[in-house]
């Protein structure tokens, strides 16, 4: 047994701030030893009160939570030996960059020598050496964030948390930084949990994701399956686009079930979530998965009115009136086959019933 | 053709560059205008009284136009033995004229500062004067009394001749100019001021201390408890700003007296007994407790909009970094408020060293400071000039320190919002 799977362990964790509300309801949760694992969810949600209940700046209303077997919510933050990046960096305005880095070592006493060592070695890896004697305020936004990774780094904590670390930046630049971060987390194999509302960050980065809605985790699991087979209707609208109809289970069978849309047509679809006859339902199908005038054999056709035509080069993303649904969205790859895309036409639509899949209503 | 002229024209015409002035000139001198009132407002109501001042506590015209022609005579005097005649005959003339004027006796009280025994021979001298007959004035003025013939009284005279003199100054701290010309200390019984200087320096400094203790945690308070809470403290850090100080220094009266509530709650919890009431007015204690309050706002006030930029991620991430919640503090809090520190300490300093009301209704006789004093001359000596020249000492002193400041701390790092 080379890497424990129940590194970080949330044992039935219960948070309230009020006594009235439940921010995070039962929360049970196991991080493995060098994962990267993400917390997405809206605000609110409850995501960022676990991170801080990890680092030891909340206290749980119930429950426990484990870092490698030990209880810790009786453990101050400063004596958890666990990393932190912050939302807005919090580096520390009146040291300079070296001092930044410095200071988790000098607390704990390392020779002047190793801290040297250290420091040059962190800083070398957000590829910023020679940035030592800069004070925050002289460093650019993405440069900030490198010191705080390294700052949140460079005294070898077990795990490092993330609240929101790129949010400040521009797009390109976080991109870029997503990499750098998941490549130091590759390199040096420390656990991250990183909290974020952005699902793309999410997607690009983690091994797991844990999707919070009202202080729940909706569905744990690595990004593909997030976005290819969402357990429910939350994650299927939270994750990625989405189609949905709603309506009414009419015969269910083993993997297929009819649905009767609101508008009186039926389509076939998955059964996810539906047990039973009579069932509300929502339907999600996922734009990509609907094809135009496609020759293969697929189990739902029908004729859709195009309302509205948007350019995006390499596709084009085509609004629909189809079955009642006047916001039914189809990605259409950018191809020389696809001429007769007019506003106005009438075109085939086609999808699997694989692909259709029956959630709980909401 | 247009590119013979480099410049770039208008569609008037006109140069750009031209235009360009012309435009902005209006707006220079709109912007002149409006800042013209608040400009002229500074120079009638703190150059002018400042330069006024200044004058004053320098300007000994006085005693020079009493006597012009006396001086006149006494250029050629060497001062080490009785003048000559003619020196005998100006004063005499000048003298007269001054009786005639009736100012005579301002010229007594100068010269009676100059040199004690000046009064009592000046109005001698007016008496005797009628019956003087004309010529050798010098053997008559000397026959009037006997010290007017000791050349002391003649070289006292002859000090007041400049038109400027530093002579307050020197009393400022306790001390003057000899008959030799030397600076000498005044005895000491009569050293009053530097007691006064001394004192008021620190009690601007306790007072400053005991605010700093006193407001760093409210202001933390202030800046890290939610809105509603938070709300609620600042009314009442404010609530003195809107009281009269004179209310605010009489209730202080009212708590702090020997029969007062803070001495029947001592005697009531049996910690003094009845009759061995400690005194708490009408000196030190009195003027710092007062004082400590009225100026704590002044404190709390930069230190709250300080404290109140900084993210308390910082106080977290000293934390999460592995430094205990001291640390934490001391290391990333506290010099994160050094700006807020210097702006409330410069503020209390300086509004204590030259603070008035509260120690001069509080303060008794050994909590009074340098502004009572200043107050006393101004009022009841009427001598301005000793009161102006006592003013400025205060104000060069001021500057004094916030120039250590500056060498210290910097003044680009004060903060007040």
């Amino acid at each position: 047994m080379s890497k424990n799977s129940e590194f970080v362990k949330f044992d039935k964790v219960d948070k309230s701030y009020d006594g009235k509300v439940l921010v995070v309801k039962d929360l049970n949760l196991d991080i493995a030893e060098g994962e990267f694992i993400t917390m997405l969810g809206p605000s609110g949600s409850g995501k960022t009160t676990c991170l801080m209940m990890l680092a030891g700046f909340e206290t749980p209303t119930n429950g426990e939570i484990y870092l490698d077997k030990n209880p810790i919510s009786n453990i101050p933050p400063h004596k958890r030996g666990i990393g932190m990046v912050f939302q807005n960096y919090a580096l520390f305005p009146h040291m300079t960059v070296y001092e930044n880095l410095a200071f988790p070592l000098r607390v704990r006493k390392i020779s002047k020598e190793d801290i040297d060592k250290k420091v040059d070695k962190a800083l070398s890896m957000v590829s910023l050496s020679g940035f030592e004697n800069r004070m925050p305020g002289q460093l650019s936004g993405g440069q900030q964030q490198r010191v705080a990774v390294a700052r949140a780094l460079v005294f070898d904590p077990a795990v490092v948390l993330m609240d929101e670390p790129l949010g400040a930046l521009d797009k390109n630049l976080r991109e870029s930084m997503q990499y750098e971060i998941k490549h130091i987390h590759e390199s040096i194999g420390v656990t991250v949990v990183y909290v974020t509302h952005d699902q793309g960050e999410a997607l690009t980065m983690s091994n797991r994701i844990a999707v919070f809605n009202d202080g729940k985790v909706q569905q744990l699991s690595s990004p593909d399956k997030l976005y290819e087979e969402p357990v429910n209707s939350f994650v299927a609208e939270f994750i990625g686009e989405n189609n949905r109809f709603s309506g009414q289970v009419t015969d269910v069978s083993k993997d297929k079930c009819k649905v009767k849309l609101d508008d009186g047509s039926e389509i076939l679809a998955n059964p996810i979530t539906v047990k039973s006859n009579g069932e509300k339902t929502i339907v999600s199908l996922r734009p990509e998965r609907a094809l135009i005038n496609t020759k293969d054999k697929m189990e739902n056709n029908f004729k859709g009115k195009i309302e509205e035509i948007i350019y995006h080069g390499d596709h084009t993303r085509v609004r629909l009136n189809l079955l009642g649904n006047k916001d039914f969205i189809l990605k259409v790859p950018n191809s020389s086959a696809n001429m007769d895309i007019k506003l106005g036409n009438q075109i085939n639509v086609s999808w699997n019933s694989f692909d259709a899949r029956a959630l709980d209503p909401k | 053709m247009s590119s013979e002229t480099q410049k770039i024209l208008t569609t008037d015409g006109i140069p750009l560059e031209v235009s360009l002035k012309k435009a902005e000139k209006k707006n220079k001198i709109k912007a002149f205008l409006l800042v013209c009132p608040l400009l002229l407002f500074l120079i009638i109501t703190y150059v002018f009284p400042i330069g006024d001042m200044l004058y004053r506590s320098v300007d000994d015209r006085m005693v020079t136009n009493m006597l012009p022609k006396t001086y006149k005579a006494m250029e050629q005097w060497d001062g080490k033995d009785l003048p000559e005649e003619e020196v005998f005959e100006a004063f005499y003339l000048d003298y007269k004229k001054l009786v005639e004027e009736k100012t005579f006796g301002k010229l007594a009280t100068q010269l009676n500062f100059e040199k004690n025994g000046f009064k009592s021979i000046l109005k001698k001298l007016k008496r005797k004067m009628k019956k003087f007959e004309e010529g050798n004035y010098k053997e008559q003025i000397m026959g009037v009394h006997k010290r007017w013939a000791n050349v002391e009284y003649w070289r006292a005279l002859k000090r007041r001749a400049p038109s400027y003199t530093y002579a307050k100054y020197l009393k400022g701290i306790d001390m003057y100019e000899n008959e030799d010309g030397n600076i000498v200390q005044v005895p000491e019984d009569r050293r009053i001021h530097k007691i006064l200087w001394l004192r008021t320096l620190e009690v601007a400094l306790f007072v400053t201390i005991f605010c700093f203790l006193m407001a760093y945690p409210i202001a933390h308070l202030l800046a890290t408890l939610p809105m509603k809470y938070s709300n609620l403290l600042m009314i009442c850090v404010l609530l003195p700003f809107w009281t009269s100080l004179l209310v605010r220094t009489a209730s202080w009266m009212i708590l702090l007296q020997q029969q007062g509530i803070v001495n029947d709650f001592f005697v009531m919890i049996g910690l003094v007994s009845d009759d061995n009431r400690p005194e708490m007015m009408y000196n030190k204690t009195g003027t710092y407790v007062a004082m400590t309050q009225i100026l704590l706002p002044f404190m709390v006030l930069p230190l709250y909009s300080v404290m109140k930029t900084i993210s308390p991620s910082l106080m977290r991430a000293g934390k999460s970094l592995g430094g205990t919640p001291f640390i934490a503090f001391w290391k990333v809090y506290f010099p994160l408020t050094i700006p807020g520190i210097g702006a409330g300490c410069l503020l209390v300093f300086i509004l204590a060293i030259g603070y008035y009301i509260t120690p001069a209704l509080v303060g008794g006789a050994s909590g009074t400071l340098i502004s009572n004093q200043i107050a006393f001359h101004m009022k009841s000596t009427l001598d301005w000039s000793f009161a102006s020249a006592m003013g400025l000492m205060l104000l060069a002193g001021v500057l004094a320190i916030y120039w250590v400041y500056n060498k210290l701390v910097g003044v680009d790092n004060i903060k007040l919002g």
